[in-house]
């Protein structure tokens, strides 16, 4: 079969379809493209209200204002893939945190071993719920539901509810926060760190077996093990990984924040699912691509900007949030009646 | 008159609740163990006890995790045995949660207390107090009075508006008739609550400014004279009183006006926050920060520089003389009154700032760290 035939045939099959068909090929082979296209006709309708609002330092400051969040929907996404849900992330989050804080601050570990502490202490974190999962075979919804609490008590006991400023942290812990020019714009280091994570674990998803297990895993999970994949093994490691996003997401936070406070990101549990979920991955597992996830992120926090910048009430950025939820849960539902 | 910190967290999460809840479970239970073992030995009498006798206490703050509330719990437990009272802790499961109080005040009712001490999450709350009040307790509202406030016998708080009051006006005399370009960076956006208001609308009225309708923020011109020259208000921003949250505000603040030179903030933790956006845009020196609470945090953030001036509260002191109160009058003493001028017993405010003016009383962040909370 030569090229040109075989282009004829895949012109005749386009033609078979509807328009509307076409797009929704196109979607379910891209489901990132629906979200990329709200932010950019967010970001121009917001730009036409307030041309500030593409200022190179407004847009510099909505990178940085989206980096915690966006760090912590990877993990979110990880999970979600899994047909999961994790309930515990903004818990797992304060907890490192302030385990790295304290330790530094008032046990005198050196910062290197008390970040690596607090960062390890995250996996843990994420392995329990990981083990709760997979071993003791309880949903994730009610694993999380429970360690939410679990890991908030812990922290705040540990804690005493007391927040650490940033001049009294040691240098490394409020590295993330340094911020640099590049070009017009200026990031920090806690923004760099989180587009880091976004290339690993957006490679290890597309381009390893891996990735491949954890999309067959979230599709069905059953089929999954009959192809010889270690379902259970898979499962743990998701939520493992997440753990350990999380716990860098601690340290990108004390940069942000310039504190390690427990009263931090109140609404980080469903600011990442939210994330996700505008970002196009489907909540019943199986499809979605982490760079959907990041754009998802940043649809939310320039609805934030762009509402201040318009000088608009706030609540029209809950509203606005909320209908994107739904209508990105719809698109999903309707992609998935593509016919193959 | 919230307090402040509620500021820091008011919009708790879930998962605080769920701590909170499985806590006040607990304590809740143990408050009513305790209660009927009461009732048994000393109670049954129905009337005042005499002097020196035990006095049962009941302490119900919005929630356990705010360090406001944490420190008035702790300031009361270590004055309740001077006092001779025992003491019961109970919260909300979170701020706002009327029903977790509510189940407090039955359990003091029915454990035989003489008085409450009480951080009304909410009107749900009102019915239940009124019950305890007709079984002859004393409740003592702290910190944020209740909507009616005779709702309860008296309100121990902080006068937020002359907090604010006292903030504007060091603003003011600081400003020397330079133009004023206001970031007024308040709690909330999405609920009305007194301490945010009161706060807001009490530093303006200290610059000078007319702020119109006192319990809404946002409705003052936005461009004018205060009382030494004129001021343009750049933006009124929530921060959920938090570091986060201060820092997200204020840079948006900056992104539309970038020349502001007064930053006002409802508490010392989102004055941190902007503290480090301005730091981040090199403008820290253009502009001064102030803010309200006096924990100790804060006052710290005042002797290095960061604040300019707070203004401090005293959350043990309204516990502790709450108690005081109710024990005294279990004894057959007499009841507190409201302080000249106010629906309300003024627990006292100060202006903490190492850049003092004249006309305006204030005290250093030495003196301050000394009786700070938190």
């Amino acid at each position: 079969m030569t090229a040109g035939t075989s282009a004829a045939a895949a012109e005749l099959a386009r033609r078979r379809h509807s328009p509307l068909q076409r797009v929704q090929h196109l979607l379910h082979g891209y489901p990132w493209i629906s979200p990329l296209v709200i932010l950019v006709l967010t970001m121009v309708v917001f730009t036409i209200v307030n041309p500030r609002f593409s200022n190179p330092s407004a847009l510099s400051l909505l990178i940085q204002q989206t980096a915690v969040i966006a760090c912590l929907a990877i993990g979110q996404t990880l999970i979600i893939l899994t047909a999961g849900i994790d309930l515990s992330v903004g818990a797992i989050v304060i907890l490192s945190m302030m385990v790295m804080a304290k330790l530094a601050v008032e046990n005198g570990v050196p910062a290197p071993l008390a970040l690596l502490i607090g960062i390890a202490l995250g996996v843990g974190a994420g392995a329990l719920n990981g083990l709760l999962v997979t071993r003791v075979n309880l949903p994730p919804f009610i694993v999380t539901l429970g360690t939410l609490s679990i890991f908030t008590a812990i922290a705040l006991l540990y804690s005493g509810s007391k927040s650490f400023q940033n001049n009294e942290l040691p240098d490394l812990l409020n590295w993330t926060g340094t911020s640099f020019p590049v070009g017009p714009f200026r990031l920090t280091v806690g923004v760099v760190i989180v587009l880091v994570l976004y290339a690993i674990v957006g490679f290890a998803l597309s381009q390893t077996a891996w990735g491949q297990h954890v999309y067959a895993v979230g599709d069905d999970p059953e089929a999954a093990r009959l192809a010889g994949i270690a379902s259970k093994r898979v499962l743990l490691s998701v939520y493992v990984v997440a753990g350990l996003v999380y716990g860098i997401g601690a340290w990108v936070l004390i940069g942000r924040a310039g504190a390690a406070s427990p009263n931090a990101i109140t609404d980080a549990n469903l600011q990442s699912i939210t994330a996700v979920v505008i970002g196009g991955t489907s909540l019943f597992g199986g499809r979605g691509r982490l760079i959907g996830t990041l754009i998802g992120a940043l649809i939310v926090q320039a609805f934030y900007v762009g509402l201040s910048l318009a000088r608009v009430d706030q609540q029209y950025r809950l509203l606005a949030v909320g209908v994107l939820v739904i209508v990105a849960v719809a698109i999903d539902q309707w992609i998935r009646k593509v016919k193959s | 008159m919230q307090p402040s910190s509620n500021l820091s967290a008011p919009r708790t999460t879930a998962r605080r609740a769920l701590v909170a809840v499985a806590a006040g479970t607990l304590v809740l239970g143990a408050a009513a163990c305790g209660s009927s073992s009461d009732t048994g030995s000393g109670g049954g009498t129905g009337g005042a006890a005499a002097g020196g006798d035990t006095v049962g206490i009941a302490l119900i703050t919005k929630d356990s995790t705010n360090p406001f509330f944490v420190a008035m719990q702790k300031g009361a437990q270590a004055e309740a045995a001077k006092n001779n009272v025992d003491l019961t802790i109970a919260s909300g499961a979170k701020d706002g949660d009327e029903q977790g109080q509510v189940q407090a005040i039955e359990n003091a009712i029915a454990a035989g207390d003489k008085g409450i001490l009480i951080t009304p999450n909410g009107p749900g709350v009102n019915a239940s107090i009124k019950k305890a009040r007709d079984a002859g307790l004393f409740v003592i509202a702290l910190d944020t009075p209740p909507d009616p406030a005779d709702t309860v016998d008296i309100t121990f708080a902080t006068d937020n508006f002359k907090a604010g009051e006292l903030i504007g006006q060091w603003a003011n005399k600081t400003l020397a008739g330079k133009k004023a370009t206001i970031a007024l960076l308040d709690l909330f956006n999405d609920k009305v609550v007194s301490v945010d208001y009161n706060r807001d609308q009490g530093f303006l009225t200290g610059m000078g400014i007319d702020t119109k309708d006192k319990q809404k923020n946002g409705d003052e011109d936005k461009t004018g004279t205060y009382a030494g020259g004129d001021y343009a208000i750049a933006c009124n921003e929530p921060t959920q009183g938090s570091e986060d949250g201060g820092r997200t505000a204020m840079e948006n603040c900056l992104t539309n006006t970038p020349d502001i030179n007064v930053v006002y903030t409802i508490n010392e933790p989102a004055a941190v926050g902007a503290y480090n956006a301005l730091k981040a845009a090199g403008k820290e020196k253009n502009a001064i920060i102030v803010s309200v609470d006096g924990g100790c945090a804060g006052v710290k953030s005042v002797k290095d520089g960061i604040i300019g001036a707070t203004a401090q509260q005293y959350p043990l002191k309204m516990a502790t003389l709450g108690m005081e109160a109710i024990a005294k009058i279990a004894r057959g003493g007499e009841k507190p009154t409201t302080s000249e001028g106010l629906d309300f017993f003024n627990t006292g405010v100060a202006l903490v700032t190492d850049k003092p003016v004249d006309g305006v009383e204030s005290i250093t962040s030495d003196a301050a760290s000394k009786i700070c909370w938190g």
